[in-house]
């Protein structure tokens, strides 16, 4: 699959700051047995944001209102943790996020973030606390490495060049590791 | 100077990227019905095959109902992702452990059980529990349905270098606390993040002392400790459980092929003074059995011990996410954990569903009844464990007491399949998370060892196996 090339995005946040938010959370196990990547968007983040007669609870942080239209999300250290699930970054995807800002993100999550065109975006604690305390709209460049805000906050981060270049590019990783072919073949005689 | 980390890592470079990660070369891609079809129709979208089909292995088990097997599989959405699986594996030629095997299992348990599972292999699989093959001395991870897709296409992944941890369980266990105790303590010692961006190597006595079931447990919930992967270095336990199983290699003889991969697989182990990026060390003497609390695997304390005020937390962010735990799992701070009534026990999952498990929890139960009001699930981790376990009667002391006995199947681990915990509903359960929801919308897990969910089954509450088992 190829992902959407993601440069430069200006969007409205929406904060869930709450650590270790697994993706067990993000999907729910009842909606993964779609054999589609689409389809998640509607069940993102299901039981915490229907109540159990199916209504949206106005509690939960992505029903508040200056969370609408959200396209960045500010979410709480280890974000993604649990299941390797893509499913959680194809929903995020689809509910209309862009990137996820945070502390820290789990492993596999943010492998699959840079795989379907989700920029995982890793700040200092200090900066996520900063954000949190109410900026409601960001601009995240990614060839510039900074996210920014029009009131003087400004803060870099770092990501490896690698899948900096794929998402800039929108690169098809499959493509690219098909070119290595001699490569691949060679290593495989050399072990057999 | 290098860790076994390093020396698996480094057999399996084919190339540097000039940007830095390496492309690996994989060994054995473990495929499952839920994070594939979407990576076999990219293939087919893109007009691709599977490089490798014969490194490709697959199975049913997140879905699979574990009743009556006869009966066609009653919820239709299932039912379709089970027969995707088997048009993908038919279309791309790969090799399908469907319902119908005697050698159906969780995915995580038929590795190794056939012998696929080998020291010094890189193993991928969609699915985070993947670690477990890292008890073998194999460098084993979980991947995401893209990188799924990938591998099938390539049978290489693109991936940067972790960093490496050193576990160390120093001493010996205490009676009645097992691997599951270990691996609950190192969670709770270092949290859930605490190995995020790591491999980690246990070692120490009370690792070398393990079956390969405890260490496949130990290494199971790595992924719980933010891990990439858990190894331990091959020894001659490893090569004993190996040795004939149907796909390890044969010849056991003077020059036959499993002797010469022996010589290899020694060679594997960490080399003295080599150096780690991180260290931990804790003292198996000192371990009690642990239990969950709340609703993740580092929310966790000995039997003994008390529900914690969120107010002692030192970050507000733990006080805020103990709170929020403590108010889901209907638990208030100084509780005792002791004593708590349950209404369900589930012996099961990729974490402790083998045979040891299974034999561990029938001698808790044996000649007891499981109390009543309390609904217990033994669902073996594969139909080979199920048949192992029948061999031995452990089915019949299970039944008696009033365990249901099942089919083999992931089941109440995530609840995918029928079997979920109801709103309000308390679990002991040997499984490996306990985050809200996942056996159940509103059911509330409390993660042990086997043995001790068995005695929580049997007294109707939360006990102490120790002094329990005893009575
Ligand atoms: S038993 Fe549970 S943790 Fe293990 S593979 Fe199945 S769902 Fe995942």
């Amino acid at each position: 699959m190829t992902p959407p090339p993601f440069t430069r995005h200006a969007g409205r946040v929406a904060a869930l700051p709450h650590a270790n938010v697994d993706t067990d959370q993000i999907v729910p196990k009842q909606f993964l047995k779609r054999i589609e990547r689409s389809g998640f968007g509607p069940v993102l983040f299901h039981d915490w944001r229907y109540g159990a007669d199916g209504s949206p609870d106005p509690a939960f942080e992505l029903n508040h209102p200056e969370a609408a239209q959200a396209t960045l999300l500010l979410a709480g250290a280890n974000f993604g943790c649990g299941s390797s699930r893509e499913h959680a970054v194809w929903a995020l995807r689809e509910y209309g996020f862009r990137a996820v800002l945070a502390e820290s993100f789990a492993d596999i999550f943010f492998a699959n973030c840079c795989q379907s065109g989700l920029l995982p975006v890793r700040l200092g604690t200090g900066e996520m606390r900063e954000l949190f305390a109410g900026r409601y709209d960001l601009v995240v460049d990614l060839a510039g490495q900074t996210v920014q805000d029009a009131h003087g906050f400004r803060a870099a981060f770092a990501i490896d060049p690698y899948r900096r270049d794929m998402l800039l590019r929108g690169l098809d990783e499959i493509g690219r590791t098909l070119l290595e072919g001699d490569r691949i073949a060679a290593y495989e005689r050399s072990r057999a | 100077m290098r860790t076994l980390f390093e020396k698996v890592w480094d057999a399996h470079v084919v190339h540097r990227l000039p940007e830095g990660p390496a492309l690996l070369y994989v060994d054995l891609h473990l495929v499952h019905e839920v994070t594939s079809p979407q990576a076999f129709e990219g293939l087919r979208l893109a007009g691709r095959r599977v490089r490798r089909p014969d490194l490709t292995i697959a199975t049913v088990d997140h879905n699979v109902p574990t009743d009556d097997r006869t009966l066609p599989v009653a919820d239709p959405v299932s039912a379709r992702q089970l027969e995707a699986l088997a048009a993908n594996a038919h279309e791309f030629g790969i090799e399908l452990f469907d319902l119908a095997s005697p050698r159906q299992g969780i995915v995580h348990v038929i590795g190794p059980e056939l012998g696929l599972t080998q020291p010094g292999m890189l193993i991928v699989c969609g699915d985070s529990h993947t670690s477990t093959h890292g008890a073998f001395g194999a460098l084993a991870f979980g991947i995401g349905t893209s990188e799924v897709e990938h591998v099938l296409a390539t049978q290489c992944l693109v991936a940067s270098r972790p960093k490496t941890m050193e576990v160390r369980f120093d001493g010996t266990l205490g009676p009645g606390v097992t691997a599951k105790d270990m691996i609950l303590a190192l969670i709770g010692r270092i949290g859930t993040a605490g190995a995020t961006g790591h491999v980690i190597e246990y070692g120490g006595d009370a690792v070398r002392r393990l079956s390969m079931e405890g260490r496949m447990t130990v290494c199971n919930m790595s992924i719980e400790a933010g891990a990439r992967a858990g190894m331990i270095a091959p020894d001659d336990v490893t090569f004993a459980y190996l040795a004939g199983r149907p796909r390890a290699p044969e010849g056991e003889g003077e020059g036959g092929g499993f002797r010469r991969a022996v010589e290899g697989w020694r060679a594997l182990g960490t080399d003295e003074g080599a150096e780690f990026d991180a260290r931990v060390t804790l003292a198996a003497g000192a371990i009690a059995p642990q239990v969950t609390w709340g609703t993740s695997p580092g929310m966790v304390v000995e039997i003994t011990g008390r529900v914690p005020d969120p107010a002692g937390f030192a970050s507000a962010a733990e006080r805020q996410a103990a709170e929020r735990a403590l108010q889901y799992m209907n638990l208030k701070p100084g509780t005792p954990l002791e004593g708590l009534p349950i209404d369900r026990v589930f012996l099961g999952s990729c974490t402790n569903a083998r045979i040891e498990d299974l034999r561990s929890a029938a001698r808790v139960v044996r000649g007891r009844k499981v109390a009543s009001g309390v609904r217990a699930l033994v669902v073996p981790g594969s139909q080979q464990v199920k048949a192992q376990a029948e061999a031995e009667g452990l089915d019949r002391v299970f039944r008696e007491a009033g365990f249901e006995w099942r089919n083999s199947g992931c089941s109440m681990c995530l609840g995918m399949n029928p079997d979920v915990l109801a709103s309000g509903e308390r679990c002991a359960a040997t499984s490996n998370r306990n985050f809200e929801g996942r056996q159940g919308r509103g059911g509330r897990t409390h993660l042990m060892s086997p043995a001790m969910a068995a005695a929580a089954g049997i007294a109707g509450r939360l006990v102490d196996v120790r002094r329990w088992s005893a009575a």
